[in-house]
């Protein structure tokens, strides 16, 4: 079985977002950017599978601007076997929806025709929370979201979720598409030995109009902004003004 | 002239960044209250190939330029400066063996040490031979099946912890010509400790004497031709020095990226510190200071990775510059954190602390300026 892993190149978790000047989104020049998080858990179920011999091969795919090769070599570098670069954009402002997304991805999974699609639950940069749902339905595979455990038995999955009640065991029908969430593992790190490998693996650059897709955007973005300022904490005299301030100005109980 | 970093290095840059964070900054300050580097850690380290980071593909190491290298120790002295010195020591033990060891000691000595199942400390310095290594008179004589070896080493880094020690050794006459390198294991006879030195830095890692008392070498355990074993040593020291220097600006950066938090969020007379132009021109003087000590650094590496003739005294002068700056920085960044500065949980203190040494050991800035004045005045 193949497995395909898409990886998104976002903004360094660790980096201090700055929204631009004009609010017309965040500022990315000059930024560090790194792998989705989720991406990488993606990544390391994928090349743990292979490890264990459940999966032949590993095909890391991105989308977005050219420079999202580096976080395919980050991918390669992990263990990914090879790795498929979907240029969809030259500027580094523009994210590609969703639903372009998933059908770029869905055109790669007719063309490479994996047995399975392991996906981050939702990207850090916009938090979208859809590509892998839109892909399922696309495919009309099934699908399992936020993934803390995966268990491929022949025909099916056994996928246990975390839901806001606790944890939710699921049996999907192979194939399918799932989405991880951040208990599923702890990512390796690259070793130097893999990191000069990466280099030597293929990675095939293509764009939107080889799959016949169209990229252009459906949602507009009408304005960023900073979360509001924190206001310097109070200290209540008694328990009294506390409720007080909790029912009549929170408005929380 | 192309001065960025490759994706490759950026990527080795990242990852050495990520596992220092991760696997040794949370525990950095436990470490040196324990006064020990646990084991385990190694293991880890030398999983992704950082126990012999410039030694061959073919002898087990990862192969990487002196360059990469100096980047693996920038990134993880952000973390913490006195585990990534350690680590270069290793390192540049490590390179001699791949360089000059036999067949022998490269599968014996050198392929664990990669994988880093075993530790090897750089034994040189004597009590009474320092900056002028040369002069050292631990002997070693010769036997039918190698060497008896006696004498004393000061100030052994990992002594006492580590598993192997190359030491050189008077096989010969006085000066340089006469110096031999030997690997003495962790167990042989004759083989002992003094008492723990107690540091102002560096005090996660061990520093002890090293005492050979009639200590059995065999022959196997020469490294190299006898009588070359001073020029093994410094050629080890070029490295060693543009490591040494790298962990000196990896701290230094990690202190001026605490400073400049700190000064955004601490306020006086009615502002952020960050806000007085006093201090912006020290941040200013200080990122100036960082910026031009990396760029002279790797231009230090780029040229001892080509072998450049002018090499050894570019290593000298990056390490004065670079171990110089770092320091100064590192005190700056405990000035603009007022009194916080002065305590261990800011973390500014111990970076301090533990840079300082930098401009004594691998040779101190003195000998540094002695290189750097003789290739200028030589003929
Ligand atoms: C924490 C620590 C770890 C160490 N680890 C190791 C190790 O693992 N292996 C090892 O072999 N060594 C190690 N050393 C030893 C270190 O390399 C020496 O301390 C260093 O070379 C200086 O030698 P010294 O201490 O004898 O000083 P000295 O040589 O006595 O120097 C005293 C002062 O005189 C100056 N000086 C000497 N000669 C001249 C000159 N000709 N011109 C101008 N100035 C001069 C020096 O610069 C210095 O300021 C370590 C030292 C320390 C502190
Ligand atoms: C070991 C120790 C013992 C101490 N003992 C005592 C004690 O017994 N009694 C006591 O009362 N206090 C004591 N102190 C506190 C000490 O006096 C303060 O730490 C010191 O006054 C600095 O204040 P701060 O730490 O709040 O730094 P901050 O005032 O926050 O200053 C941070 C940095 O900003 C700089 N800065 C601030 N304002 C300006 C400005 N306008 N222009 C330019 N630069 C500026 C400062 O110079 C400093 O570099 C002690 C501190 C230490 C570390």
């Amino acid at each position: 079985m193949k497995v395909l892993v898409p990886v998104k190149r976002v903004i360094d978790y660790n980096v201090k977002v700055r929204v631009k000047g004009d609010g017309s989104g965040v500022d990315l020049a000059n930024v560090k950017m790194s792998m989705n998080p989720f991406d990488e858990i993606a990544c390391e179920a994928a090349i743990r599978m292979k490890e264990s011999g459940a999966v032949e091969e590993v095909i890391a795919v991105s989308i977005g601007v050219k420079q999202a090769q580096e976080t395919l070599r980050t991918a390669l570098a992990m263990g990914c076997d090879r790795a498929i670069l979907i240029v969809a954009t030259d500027d580094v402002h523009t994210d590609i929806e969703p639903l372009a997304v998933a059908k770029l991805l869905k055109a790669v999974v007719d063309a490479e025709e994996p047995g399975l699609v392991i996906c981050g639950k939702q990207a850090i940069d916009n938090d979208m929370n859809a590509t892998g749902q839109m892909l399922s339905a696309l495919l009309g595979w099934s699908q399992a979201t936020f993934a803390s455990k995966i268990d491929i038995d022949g025909d099916h999955a056994t996928v246990k979720r975390e839901v806001d009640g606790g944890m939710q065991s699921i049996k999907v029908k192979m194939p399918a598409v799932i989405s991880v969430d951040l208990r599923l593992n702890e990512p390796r790190y690259a070793s130097l030995p893999n990191i000069m490998k990466a280099k030597k693996k293929p990675l095939d650059e293509k764009t939107p109009e080889d799959y016949g897709v169209d990229v252009s955007p459906r949602l507009e973005v009408v304005k960023t902004a900073e979360p509001p300022e924190r206001d310097a904490g109070i200290i209540v005299k008694s328990v009294d003004e506390l409720l007080d301030k909790l029912k009549n100005e929170a408005g929380v109980i | 002239m192309d001065f960025a970093l490759t994706e490759e290095q950026q990527a080795i840059f990242d990852m050495a960044r990520r596992f220092g964070a991760e696997e040794i900054a949370p525990h950095a300050r436990d470490w040196e209250r324990d006064g020990t580097i646990p084991r385990d850690l190694w293991g880890k380290a030398a999983d992704l190939g950082f126990g012999g980071l410039y030694v061959s593909e073919e002898a087990g190491g990862t192969g990487l330029s002196r360059l990469d290298a100096t980047l693996v120790f920038e990134a993880l002295s952000m973390a913490c400066p006195s585990v990534a010195a350690f680590l270069s020591i290793h390192n540049m033990c490590a390179a001699m063996l791949d360089r000059h060891g036999s067949e022998d000691l490269k599968s014996r000595i050198l392929l664990p040490a990669c994988r880093m199942e075993t530790v090897l400390s750089y034994c040189l310095t004597e009590p009474g031979a320092g900056s002028d290594a040369a002069a050292l008179k631990t002997r070693a004589t010769r036997t039918n099946d190698g060497y008896r070896v006696t004498g004393t080493k000061a100030f052994i880094s990992g002594a006492g912890y580590s598993d192997a020690y190359v030491a050189m050794v008077r096989t010969g006459d006085d000066g340089p010509r006469g110096i031999s390198s030997v690997v003495i294991e962790d167990g042989a006879k004759g083989l002992s400790f003094g008492g723990l030195e107690d540091k102002m830095g560096w005090r996660s890692q061990p520093t002890r004497q090293v005492q050979f008392d009639d200590c059995a070498v065999p022959a196997a355990n020469l490294v190299g031709e006898e009588g070359r074993g001073f020029t093994y040593a410094m050629e080890g020291l070029d490295g060693g020095r543009l490591n040494i220097s790298a962990c000196s600006l990896g701290a230094a950066q990690s202190a001026l990226d605490a400073t400049l938090a700190y000064m955004a969020e601490r306020r006086a007379f009615g502002k952020p510190i960050a806000a007085f132009q006093a201090l912006q021109f020290r941040l200013a003087d200080m990122e100036i200071a960082l910026q031009s000590a990396r760029l002279f650094l790797r231009q230090a590496a780029w040229m001892v990775d080509r072998k450049h003739p002018d090499a050894t005294r570019h290593a000298a002068m990056a390490k004065a510059l670079v171990t110089e700056a770092g320091s100064r920085v590192a005190d700056q960044c405990l000035q603009l954190h007022g009194g916080y500065g002065y305590l261990a949980d800011y973390g500014i203190e111990k970076i301090v602390r533990d840079l300082r040494v930098h401009q004594i050991l691998e040779g101190t800035n003195e000998i540094m300026r002695l290189i750097t004045a003789r290739g200028l005045l030589a003929p």
